[in-house]
Order: C-alpha cells, then structure tokens, then sequence
C-alpha cells in the first residue's frame, strides 16, 4: 500500500442538485495515516461529498486533487486504487457472498479464492460465504461489503455510515480495521453520526457550519 | 497486481451470465413471448395459408423487436438500483468496457437465444427450411444491432420508473431500419431471389452500432450515474 505524500485535496467544491446548492464551497485535505470524520444533519451533503470526491460525481466549481493532480486527468487510476462503500451495501442478492466479491474485488485486482475468504473472515461472515446474499441480514450484509473493501487492498477508503445496520460487536470491528487501515498507511474518508475515537491522526469536518 | 482490460472483460461475461442464469424465468419470459405472439398469427389466419405466408416475415421481425425490448429495460437498472453499478463504475476499468460486457452477454442470453428458437416459428408461420439460414443471420445481426440500440436507451432511462414504455419510445424508432432490411431479407429467401442486399445493410447497421453505441450508452449512463 503506497501513498503519496499529498494524498487527497479538495478544493473549493460546489455542487448543486437542480435549485439546491448542496455543497458550497467545501475543502478538506486527507493525507496517509490520516482519518477525516465528515459529520452534518441530514441532507446536508455528506454523500455527494464522497461521491464528488470518489469522481462520480463532477462539481460545478472547484477541484478534487490526488497527488497534486485533478482526478479527472487521472481517473481510471485514482478509481483503480480507492475502494468505496456507499449507503446501500451494493449487494447483488443472487450471488453468493464470495462471488459478489470475486466480481466486485476481481476488476482491481487478481485475488485468490483463499484470499476473498480469508477478507470475509475477518469480518466475521466467512460462514455466509456461500450463501446468496439475499437470505442474510441488513448487518451481515454490511460485514460482506466491509469484507469487499478489505480485499480491494485500496490506499483510500471512503466509508459512508459504515456502522449503520452493526451490532456492539461490529462497531468495534468495524473500528478496528479502521484503525489498522489508517497504521499501516492508508487514508480514510469516513462519513458517519457517531463519535470516532479510534486513537489515529483523524479530524473532524462538520458540513453543518 | 492490476487486471487487464481482457480478464476484467472476461470476469465482467461471467458476472452477467452467471446473474441470468440465477433467474432462469426472466431468460425465458422473452423467448416465450416471442413464441406465443408468433403462434398467434397462424391461428387467427388459419384459413389463408397464403396470406399468412405473405405476412410472416413482417410478423417474425415485429415479434423479434418486441420481445427482445422486454428485457433491454433491466439491463443497467437492477445494478443501479441495488447499488453495483456504482462499484463497476468506480471499478478503474473504465465503463466503456463494462458497457459492452454487459451488452454482449444481454445479447447472447436474449438475442442468439432468439435466433435459435426462430426456426421453430418460421415452421409455424410456413416459411420453408430452405430460407432458415438467412432469416437466422438476418435476426442474429438484427438482435445484436438492437442490443447496442436499446443499451443507448437503457442508459438513459435508467433513472426512470417503469422505463419500458419510454424505452421503446426512444429505441423503436431508430430499430425501423432493421424492421425493414430484415423482413426484406427474409422476404426475398422465401421467394427464393437473392437476399444479400438487405443482409449487406443489416451487416453495415450492425458494425455502424457495434462501434459507435458502446460510447454513446457509457455517454447516458454517466450523466444517469451524476
């Protein structure tokens, strides 16, 4: 996992979906072995701020930088080394865990069966690994999805409301391998309404103000 | 370790054909209604033999579009709408590549299953054995040109409920020219004259789409992604 020293710049993004402006005017820098906490009430724009800054979604205004060049010169790269989990888990409910990941993770990178199941342990659904996603519940399915993320061995995680859906002990997890994940060099956006004191380099944006 | 273009290609077919397959019903849902529309005409016209015969290349190639826009609409909507599209787009494959992927393997389910059934209607609908092969080739190069048309479409009604009716709207217009060249084609290799014609324009439309549309319906489907 090697990242660049500058990382992740956003600069002075402005989005607006039909009449709203949604986002005015945001900036955050995200370095390696960095977290940055995006917290905001409802609709205050935190999901577009990840897709804008994952490029699904092209500002109006401003810029997203990764390592100090625009990301839409660089995208398909960029794309190739981030792994983003949006709201919903992104679950194809006729394909067993494994296979959704197998299609999922097999389009960044050559991973070994062992290897797939090996990310689902760690989450702690390798027993659902053969089961079709449709017959497992909202919080496994949000382990599954974790477990894809883990597997794209990305150098940025952009995690919106990772926790929704997780019991006590998925929280935990959950923090750990966000921990972990900041440690050993990698960068994370995380959206999320809870408090996040994982003890790592991390700061908070709060697009209510 | 990066994936090439090719295996991601290859791994992207699996993925579609291994997901049609999960769902056996909606494979065949298309087939059957090609079947029963076609069967249709021989009993409502069982009296004029000649008539029908007259009739069934036009009724082969309207049964053809139509089934074969029952199923373009899902095409890029159940992965939009459970999520999946957005982790094939940020994939870093590029979506051109998913696009046409995504595409063939619609083909090959619907389409190229089309074309093998067809034999069994032009019997019903009295077309001699001796025009089969061409009214095959005729429809496989037909279903493939509406395939890459109804992509277009699909990907710019993905954001739209019960797109099905605006999907055809949008694709049965620019299908019109299949519609003609196609029925021409098997119209002529009834009445046993030669049919490379019509077939040389449906080859032309199938190329002129098979090049041109992987980048239109990427163009659609990332303005529906935004």
């Amino acid at each position: 996992m090697n990242m660049p020293a500058m990382g992740l710049e956003v600069e002075q993004v402005h989005v607006w979906r039909g009449d709203r402006h949604v986002l005015k005017g945001v900036s955050l820098t995200l370095a390696p072995r960095q977290l940055l906490h995006i917290r905001g009430p409802n609709g205050s724009g935190k999901t577009t701020l990840l897709r804008v800054a994952c490029g699904l979604l092209r500002p109006e205004q401003g810029v997203v930088r990764w390592d100090r060049e625009p990301i839409s010169t660089v995208r398909l790269d960029y794309q190739a080394l981030l792994a983003y989990a949006s709201h919903e888990p992104a679950l194809k409910g006729d394909l067993t865990a494994l296979e959704n990941l197998r299609f999922a993770v097999g389009l960044k990178r050559r991973l070994s069966t062992h290897d797939l199941r090996a990310s689902l342990e760690q989450t702690g659904v390798a027993a659902c690994a053969d089961l079709p996603v449709r017959v497992l519940s909202a919080g496994q399915r949000r382990r599954v999805a974790m477990a894809r993320v883990l597997a794209m061995g990305a150098a940025l995680w952009l995690l919106d409301e990772p926790f929704t859906n997780l019991d006590t002990a998925g929280v935990e997890l959950m923090s750990a391998l966000l921990r972990s994940h900041v440690e050993g060099g990698g960068a994370a956006l995380v959206v999320a309404h809870q408090t996040l004191d994982l003890g790592v380099d991390s700061r908070c944006l709060d697009l209510a103000s | 370790m990066s994936v090439g273009a090719l295996a991601a290609f290859k791994l992207m077919m699996r993925r579609e054909l291994c997901l049609s397959f999960r769902r056996p019903e909606q494979l065949l849902q298309p087939l059957v209604f090609f079947l029963i529309v076609t069967m249709l005409f021989p009993l409502g016209l069982s009296l004029q033999l000649s008539l029908l015969r007259d009739m069934a290349p036009g009724v082969l190639w309207v049964a053809a579009l139509l089934s074969s826009l029952l199923s373009l609409d899902g095409l890029f909507k159940s992965d939009a709408d459970d999520g999946t599209l957005e982790q094939l787009a940020l994939s870093g494959q590029g979506l051109t590549l998913i696009v046409v992927a995504k595409t063939l393997a619609h083909w090959l389910v619907s389409g190229a299953a089309l074309v093998v059934v067809s034999p069994l209607v032009g019997t019903a609908l009295g077309i001699p054995g001796s025009a089969f092969a061409t009214m095959m080739l005729s429809l496989a190069l037909g279903t493939l040109t509406l395939s890459w048309l109804g992509a277009i479409g699909a990907g710019l009604t993905v954001g739209v409920k019960r797109a099905n009716v605006l999907l055809s709207l949008i694709v049965l217009p620019l299908a019109m020219p299949l519609l003609i060249f196609g029925a021409a084609a098997t119209d002529r290799a009834i009445s046993g004259t030669n049919a490379v014609g019509p077939l040389y324009f449906l080859a032309a439309l199938c190329v002129f789409t098979c090049t041109l549309a992987p980048f239109a319906a990427t163009a659609a489907l990332r303005i529906t992604l935004e």
